[in-house]
């Protein structure tokens, strides 16, 4: 063990101290300190904890500015416009978006992948077209496409992975070809922390003439991967996995794409002009943005994005980096633990099991101790079957996470097997 | 003398720290009759997403019929439980059964999480199970 703690302190990107604690004080329900309980909470890759300042934005919409969007000619109505379409200008400058109108606000990625396998995918594949995901994606970047591959005829293809838990590029460039209309990747995989050599992937994709759609859930906000940047066609993130609300995020795509789309649902806000014989529609973003928007969401998540910006992108993800090395050296020398998975780049997210200890015992043990991590299969059942696991323990990292949360899980896990022995 | 439920009651009690509870309900499961591997099918499993649960209720014949039941699951914890279950209920009258008060019981000894209505608690779905079959086993 002191091995290990002279190695955390001479991590310099590590948060400790002073500058952990001003991160942490910043999420009220992790505020509470040591001795009254502080929870340890390790599951920011199915939702993060929210900083007071995405509260105070979302809360100050409702009190000085809550009206309907795109409507009304009242100040009111115009102050929450303004601060909608702020919102959508802050997460077009995050993801480097070349224009504002390429910002679709949705639910989250859940629903990104919906709409671009419906509005985009759907009617563009038919039997003898093929579409290519991997072995990493979520059941979100999986079922999806599925439905639209029974709908249309198309085969869903699906590329390997190495038995460290990496993307098996052998294996996908072999099943990309002439036929695959798109790829749709995870740039992180949410249950072993593989990151996807996206700029690779694109690459290929493109060569074989292929749409590409990037699942940003577990990367937004943990490190700048620039997947527009590096071509990708759309890109979707989650706002609740980056500090952010519940129930909204964003798809970006080309504008070129968009503009060719039909509309995912019809209604109020997505239309130009509608008569009894036929409607005009709106130009995107509005074309798929019908109905009453998350207007309180989108506020909070473009004040998310200045937090990440106000906590460093590089800071931020140096630190999570060094708590992750952390964790897995910890883990690794803990007699009894076995880490499943061992990709050549990973991110914010480790899995691991006990050997003779059901996984949702441990959970439900460490729950006593105040710390939150998940198990189960993270909505990733072929991952993990290939893997050979059936449910694993999920560890993820945030920015209010520290070397203190990992002292604490480990004694917690010294706890789980002393009961168990 | 099997254990009945106010045995078990101070038993649980007893313990004013959660890792000895634990400790002693994960070797209640550890004592209960080998579950029959012929039930080991997808007729007796219970849904619960994390862990594998089985169950069997048996009816033995009479006036009123009582009940008995068989359980299983690859979580220890869930495994204890059950044994819990089984003190509760086996060899009682569905009209018995149906009256017991779970929540209050598991609240009292300090267990009422795992109670909780989650699609992914394959424990409470024993407990629905077990409700169920004494239902029908009333009305039949």
């Amino acid at each position: 063990m002191s091995e290990v703690r002279q190695a955390r302190t001479s991590a310099p990107a590590l948060w400790t101290g002073a500058r952990l604690e001003e991160v942490r004080s910043q999420f009220p329900l992790l505020s509470a300190s040591e001795s009254d309980g502080r929870l340890v909470y390790f599951d920011s890759a199915s939702t993060s904890q929210r900083p007071r300042c995405v509260l105070d934005a979302m809360e100050d919409y409702y009190t000085r500015a809550n009206a309907n969007v795109h409507r009304g000619l009242y100040g009111l109505a115009v102050d929450a416009t303004r601060l909608y379409e702020g919102a959508r200008k802050k997460i077009a400058s995050l993801l480097r978006a070349p224009r504002v109108e390429e910002v679709v606000f949705v639910r989250g990625v859940t629903e990104a992948v919906n709409l671009v396998a419906q509005s985009y995918l759907r009617p563009r594949v038919g039997p003898g077209d093929e579409i290519l995901i991997t072995l990493l994606e979520h059941h979100s970047n999986f079922v999806p496409w599925q439905i639209v591959a029974e709908q249309t005829g198309a085969t869903l293809r699906v590329a390997a992975i190495t038995d460290q838990g990496d993307l098996d590029l052998e294996d996908f460039r072999s099943k990309l070809s002439s036929r695959t209309r798109l790829v749709s990747v995870t740039a992180t995989s949410n249950a072993i922390g593989t990151v996807v050599p996206l700029a690779e992937v694109i690459e290929d994709a493109h060569a074989a003439g292929a749409t590409v759609f990037v699942d940003g859930a577990q990367s937004a906000a943990h490190g700048d991967l620039d997947p527009v940047g590096l071509g990708a066609d759309f890109y979707a993130i989650s706002g609740h996995k980056m500090y952010g609300p519940t129930g909204i995020g964003v798809v970006w795509g080309r504008f070129d794409l968009l503009s060719e789309m039909p509309p995912y649902q019809g209604g109020g806000d997505m239309i130009r002009e509608v008569r009894l014989d036929g409607v005009d529609f709106a130009a995107p973003p509005q074309l798929f943005e019908a109905g009453t928007p998350n207007i309180a969401g989108a506020v909070g998540l473009g004040r998310a994005v200045e937090f990440l910006e106000e906590l460093g992108p590089q800071a931020l993800v140096a630190h999570e980096k060094a708590l992750l090395e952390v964790l897995v050296r910890d883990l690794e020398s803990f007699e009894g633990v076995r880490i499943v998975g061992s990709p050549t780049h990973r991110a914010s997210v480790l899995s691991f099991v006990m050997e003779g200890v059901h996984a949702q015992d441990v959970a439900t043990l460490l729950d006593h101790e105040g710390i939150c991590i998940r198990v189960g299969h993270h909505c990733a059942q072929p991952l993990l079957h290939r893997l050979g696991e059936t449910a694993t323990l999920r560890v993820s990292v945030a920015a209010f996470n520290g070397s203190d949360d990992v002292d604490r899980l480990l004694q917690g896990l010294e706890r789980v097997q002393r009961i168990f022995r | 003398m099997p254990m009945d439920a106010t045995e078990l009651e101070s038993n649980l009690s007893l313990f004013e720290d959660w890792e000895e509870r634990y400790h002693y309900l994960i070797a209640l499961g550890a004592k209960l009759p080998p579950y029959p591997e012929e039930y080991r099918d997808d007729q007796h499993k219970v849904e619960g997403c994390i862990s594998q649960v089985w169950l069997r209720p048996v009816v033995l014949d009479g006036d009123p019929p009582r009940l008995e039941f068989l359980g299983d699951s690859d979580s220890a914890i869930v495994k204890g439980l059950f044994a819990v279950l089984r003190i509760l209920y086996s060899g009682h009258t569905p009209e018995e059964i149906l009256a017991v008060d779970l929540e209050d019981f598991f609240r009292r000894v300090g267990l009422e999480q795992h109670l909780s209505p989650n699609r992914r608690n394959g424990f409470f779905s024993m407990v629905e199970e077990i409700r169920r079959t004494a239902l029908v086993v009333q009305q039949s």
